[in-house]
């Protein structure tokens, strides 16, 4: 099949296929064509990724990996070098932003049960993503040799000393040294280099397996015919292209107008290993996790609490047991979701506080409930719970939509006692 | 079993499981410290997305710093040049020169004998300190460099002026620590080592604006505020290029997709 009528296209086809194979995957690549807006999220997170390759490549053009003058070379993008405000805060605020993208494309995958058969391995890929993209944020925090660079990193490395017998050992060979210190900066920058690249080979498996079965949809149910798809290309790149214009407006109110107000101000105090600030927070985007650590009375078990909180993650399409993918015919499970929404902003907020009075109950509560949520309520729920009825597909229920009436299922469900 | 009964059921049991997870909660440590008022509220030129730099206070206030706080406080990320042009603080060139000239920075002669000489617009702020043990050992703790201070503490500009006006006689109770010290409305903790450094009439200002504290706290913020963040009105400028621009590509895209979706029922 011809891909284009230009000789030169042609030419190339015929020994790099590369025009035939984004043909197939773009124009050929059917896609439910009732996808809401939630699933506009992952190309979201592939743009985000981009954009701080991008400027993470500039940024390091110009940055100093030396605890004598890592702080001031981040200063000096700032300050000296033409418009590299605009590429550090691009590059800080999209920290933030690609993992708010990330998260919400995490629980829209929780909610219409976009991991289930045959999607596992495509949900695995997705949480060794986010769990990459924790590691480079971290060492990325790390680079401007700020208070919170420095402190943020002594907590969260000494974390390993909790490993009974070798631990110190192990915290001696990450930092490369007895403290946190120049050797720990530049394994840092090197790793935080690294890193993406690492993640966005993921995303090439992660987009593989997606379009081995192609996309989940709202109603969980597979695609039956051409009548319940649409090819990616026009559909979804236009839907795409205009989802992230206003994503990148969101995102440049904060770079242009807000660009400190996600970060720490102790961050702009240059690292000084003699005092310790009054509070060490992680970043917002990690506070959920950080809140779980602090809330094991135990400090072996609450660094076993918070990796265990990542690594439940990947076993969720087997935890889950239901039939059903999509909430939406799940009555019960629903609910139990947007409690989980709920326990997560409330362990973030637990983070953000000192253990003291009320926010320790909350972060055990909340800790508690968060596994809670997985090993129990997800198998148990699956196992009792009734669906309400599937419609016979994709089309079906779009066109009755369209003509007024809810989805199919919801309808048939409410009309029984 | 109806699915209402069980959830019922597995969250009493999660309320009845977590409560006995929760220990006694600690009591918390009595206060012994005044509670800190509300930062005072005061608003500057350069707020809001449209704001800029008053170019007067800003010479006001780089006055004061010249004056008072650069006897104990560097400002070590600046340059003399910073202060020329737009992005600056509105002197010429040859004005930039001639502040240079009047301080002295350390270098090396030929003969690698290190020397003192006048500095030049492209040297950093001189600091009244060789190095922070110098200023420490002068000042009993070495106050912090300025470059960057609205940017590095929370509640930034106010917080700045809440502090260089905040200076109470302490308040009957409290106890001030035996190692000196002098008390601050704003201050964590409420005791500060810096004595307070400005009242009214510190400095004699030259365009004829009176000099009353507040006056005087209110230029030098302004003038740190610009010092922490330079390149702010270019920033604010370039973001509403860039917003406009992004919402018309916005409305565009949004015809584009619909159009593309006009032949799909959906």
């Amino acid at each position: 099949m011809a891909v284009s009528r230009n000789k030169l296209v042609q030419w190339i086809d015929h020994r790099l296929p590369v025009f035939s194979y984004l043909d197939h995957e773009l124009h050929e690549y059917p896609t439910p064509k009732n996808l809401n807006y939630w699933w506009n999220f992952g190309s979201l997170a592939g743009a985000m990724l981009t954009i701080m390759i991008v400027t993470g490549i500039f940024l390091a053009m110009q940055y100093d990996p030396n605890t004598g003058d890592a702080f001031q070379s981040v200063e000096r993008v700032m300050r000296e070098v033409n418009y590299g405000w605009l590429i550090r805060y691009i590059h800080m605020n999209g920290a933030s932003f690609f993992f708010i993208v990330v998260y919400i494309h995490l629980f829209r995958g929780l909610y219409y049960g976009s991991y289930k058969a045959p999607r596992e391995l495509l949900w695995m890929l997705g949480v060794l993503i986010v769990l990459l993209m924790m590691a480079t944020a971290f060492m990325g925090y790390v680079l401007p040799w700020g208070q919170m660079s420095f402190w943020g990193a002594t907590v969260i490395t000494s974390l390993f000393s909790a490993i009974p017998g070798v631990g110190k050992d192990i915290v001696t060979w990450l930092w490369g040294g007895f403290a946190v210190s120049n050797p720990t900066l530049n394994r840092f920058y090197a790793l935080h280099y690294l890193l993406p690249f690492v993640i966005l080979g993921v995303v090439v498996l992660h987009v593989l397996a997606l379009h081995q079965h192609g996309s989940n949809n709202p109603l969980g149910i597979d695609r039956k015919g051409p009548q319940d798809s649409v090819p990616f290309h026009p559909y979804y790149t236009y839907k795409d292209m205009f989802g992230l214009s206003v994503f990148l407006i969101v995102f440049s109110i904060f770079v242009f107008y807000f660009p400190n107000a996600l970060g720490d101000p102790q961050n702009y105090i240059p690292a000084n290993p003699m005092q310790t600030p009054p509070e060490i927070v992680p970043e917002w985007y990690l506070l959920p996790f950080y809140a779980i650590l602090r809330s094991i009375p135990n400090k072996l078990l609450g660094v076993c609490a918070l990796f265990g909180s990542i690594f439940i993650l990947f076993v969720v399409p087997w935890l889950d047991t239901s039939k059903v993918r999509s909430a939406y015919f799940r009555p019960v499970y629903k609910w139990v979701f947007w409690l989980l929404v709920i326990d997560a902003f409330a362990l973030g907020a637990v983070g953000a506080h000192r253990p003291e009075g009320i926010w320790i109950v909350i972060g055990r509560v909340g800790t508690f409930y968060y596994f809670l949520h997985f090993l129990v309520l997800m198998p148990l729920i699956g196992w009792l719970e009734r669906p309400l009825p599937l419609p016979p597909s994709i089309s079906e229920a779009v066109l009755k939509k369209r003509a007024g009436g809810a989805v199919a299922g919801a309808t048939a469900a409410r009309a029984k006692p | 079993m109806k699915p209402r009964y069980v959830m019922t059921a597995l969250l009493a049991g999660a309320a009845i499981a977590g409560a006995a997870l929760v220990q006694p909660a600690q009591p918390v440590k009595a206060q012994a410290e005044e509670a800190t008022p509300p930062l005072p509220d005061v608003s500057w030129s350069f707020e809001g997305p449209f704001g800029t730099f008053d170019r007067a206070a800003l010479q006001r206030g780089f006055q004061i710093y010249t004056q008072v706080c650069s006897t104990c406080h560097s400002m070590n990320l600046l340059t003399y040049d910073d202060l020329a042009g737009t992005d600056g603080l509105g002197y010429s060139e040859a004005q930039v020169k001639a502040i240079a000239a009047q301080k002295q920075v350390p270098d090396i002669d030929k003969n690698g004998q290190p020397i003192q000489r006048p500095a030049r617009p492209s040297d950093h702020f001189a600091a009244p300190f060789p190095n922070e043990q110098a200023a420490a050992a002068a000042l009993g703790k070495a106050p912090p460099d300025l470059s960057d201070i609205i940017k590095a503490r929370a509640g930034g500009a106010r917080y700045v002026y809440g502090i260089l006006t905040g200076f109470r006689e302490p308040p009957k109770g409290f106890e001030m620590p035996p190692g000196g010290g002098h008390y601050n409305l704003y201050f964590p903790g409420h005791v500060i080592a810096m004595p307070p450094p400005l009242q009214d009439n510190t400095v004699q200002y030259g365009d004829g604006t009176k000099a009353t504290l507040q006056q005087e706290a209110h230029d030098v913020v302004a003038f740190m505020t610009w010092a922490s963040d330079p390149m702010m009105e270019q920033r604010k400028r370039t973001g509403a290029k860039v917003i406009l621009f992004l919402l018309a590509m916005t409305g565009v895209l949004y015809g584009a997709k619909r159009r593309v979706w006009s032949d799909v029922e959906h």
